[in-house]
């Protein structure tokens, strides 16, 4: 295949690319991806300063945000590090934890885009800090594992989860039993 | 255990043990990006802030030891060489982005080069763990362990809802990258790489070329990497992964077998000429040397040689990296030397093995 750019040299990197909400792929050779700024020469598989800033601004152009009409991106900074809204969309890049909340209106749309319509978190959690988001990870996915036991009829696997279901909620906290609610 | 003992030997110990499917898969690499809760992330930090990151890992990390008893090395970037920071860097064991931040930036090694934990990279923290061969699964369970140990005394950025918070977008919620390397040189031979890349891609991995600048993958060695970070499990990231190797390496086997049998005396007469060409050479440019290598490679995986050990490809591959040759050399070299520098260092150790 060769590069959709130059169309002199083979392609070597193909990249799916989402610009303005649609997916296309990109098959380029490595000196115009460097050139076109898909690459950088950094070790990561996909720091795309370029297609992300692109994002950003499309963000900031296309979409106005009916819930928070009164907010101008522009007046936005950062109370914790001082970054501007201009300086994340130039840079693609957050300056802090607290950025994630200062700039979180326009986050949704981009974490979409780039982690497949993922929003949300769903793996590891730093136990010390966090036992009881960490406790209750471990209670869904025993209710989840319990749920598909009952499915298959395999009853006493099953009440053996509900066991331990069971001790752990009872373990500690109450406020592990909000988690029923949403079964 | 001194920065010379790195800078020195070309291959990572680990690099010389064979590894699971180590015909095809060179090495596992595990990444976990994280921060400081109550720091900025370096792109904002002040100088001071990120001497406290520094100060603080090296005052609990340094001289410790992990799982596998060998302890952890700290070095401030801006006390390197250029050359021996690139040296480091064509080792795989840091970033030319933790380079380019040298004024801040610092590095833990374990002395067997394991365990390289990056420190005021894109993120405070950017710890990687290696593996020979294929061993995603196993390797993501001692990374976490790397994690938990790291966690009981530093307090990382993290939201319930976003995960692990990360400067760049793309890195948040497990801030994991996990990447294997391979070699295929009969999927490229045949031309199928690039016929199955954009699959690749639709599942949320990218494939790129492991060495160089140049336009293809030098060495027929490419690096497979999760893009998604947010939104699914590691070990869910890691099992996808590893399914892709997996029918990589099936198809490599397979373009192989097909050559062998096929290419009559070709592929044969290939090797051999590649093989002829690193014994004989007194010019080499590194991407000539990297086809001979793979060729190579190729030989004694299929069993047209018999008498050569196969880390020599990895080996030799970093060994005639410009730093490293430079780094043989004691002094600068332009393009030329380096070249006829490059090609009797491949002699050497073709001499070596054979002896
Ligand atoms: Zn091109
Ligand atoms: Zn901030």
């Amino acid at each position: 295949m060769e590069c959709s750019i130059c169309n002199m040299r083979p392609a070597t990197l193909h990249l799916t690319n989402y610009l303005n909400g649609h997916k296309s792929e990109v098959h380029v050779c490595h000196e115009c991806a460097l050139e076109h700024g898909y690459i950088e020469k950094h070790d990561e598989p996909y720091t795309i300063h370029d297609l992300l800033s692109g994002l950003f601004h499309h963000e900031y152009g296309a979409h106005s945000q009916p819930t928070q009409p009164s907010h101008t991106p522009h007046a936005e900074s950062c109370p914790n590090c001082q970054m501007t809204y201009q300086q994340f969309v130039n840079t693609g890049k957050f300056g802090c934890a607290y950025c994630y909340d200062t700039f979180s209106q326009h986050l949704n749309p981009i974490l979409r885009r780039v982690h497949s319509g993922n929003v949300e978190h769903v793996g590891k959690v730093p136990e010390r800090q966090h036992v009881h988001l960490q406790k209750k990870r471990v209670i869904q996915s025993y209710r989840e594992q319990l749920n598909q036991l009952i499915q298959d009829e395999e009853f006493e696997e099953a009440a053996r989860v509900r066991d331990k279901i069971k001790a752990l909620e009872n373990g500690e906290d109450h406020r592990e039993d909000e988690r029923g609610a949403d079964e | 255990m001194s920065l010379q003992s790195f800078i020195n030997r070309a291959i990572s110990p680990w690099m010389q043990e064979e590894g699971p499917e180590h015909d095809i898969v060179l090495s596992t690499r595990i990444r976990l990006a994280r921060n400081f809760a109550d720091v900025p992330f370096p792109l904002m930090a002040r100088e001071d802030q990120l001497e406290h990151v520094r100060d603080r890992l090296k005052h609990e990390f340094e001289g410790k030891t992990f799982l596998d008893n060998e302890s952890l090395e700290y070095f401030n970037m801006r006390d390197l060489s250029s050359n021996e920071s690139q040296v480091l860097t064509e080792k795989h064991l840091i970033s030319p982005f933790l380079v380019e931040r040298s004024k801040e930036s610092a590095v833990l090694l374990s002395q067997n080069e394991r365990v390289s934990l990056m420190i005021n990279e894109e993120d405070h923290i950017r710890m990687q763990l290696y593996f020979p061969g294929l061993q995603l699964e196993s390797g993501l369970e001692k990374a976490f362990k790397f994690d938990d140990w790291l966690e009981e005394t530093i307090d990382f950025a993290f939201d319930e809802h976003r995960g692990y918070l990360t400067s760049c977008p793309t890195n948040v919620g497990t801030g994991l990258r996990a990447s294997v390397m391979l070699h295929l040189p009969a999927l490229t031979l045949t031309q199928k790489i690039g016929k199955m890349m954009p699959a690749i891609n639709q599942l949320g991995f990218v494939v790129r070329g492991t060495y160089g600048e140049g336009t293809e993958a030098l060495g027929n060695i490419y690096q497979l990497s999760n893009q998604v970070t947010l939104g699914r499990s590691e070990e869910d990231i890691i099992q996808d992964l590893n399914s892709v190797v997996t029918k990589l390496i099936e198809r490599e086997r397979y373009a192989r077998n097909l050559l062998v049998e096929q290419s009559e005396y070709r592929l044969e007469d290939r090797i051999f000429r590649s093989y002829g060409i690193l014994k004989h050479s007194r010019i080499m440019e590194s991407k000539e040397a990297a086809k001979c290598l793979s060729d190579l490679r190729l030989g004694i995986d299929v069993g047209f040689i018999n008498h050569l050990s196969t880390s020599i490809l990895n080996e030799l591959m970093v060994l005639t990296q410009p730093a490293f040759l430079q780094q043989y050399a004691k002094q600068p070299l332009s393009a030329e030397k380096r070249d006829v520098k490059r090609a009797s260092i491949i002699r050497e150790r073709l001499n070596l093995e054979e002896a």
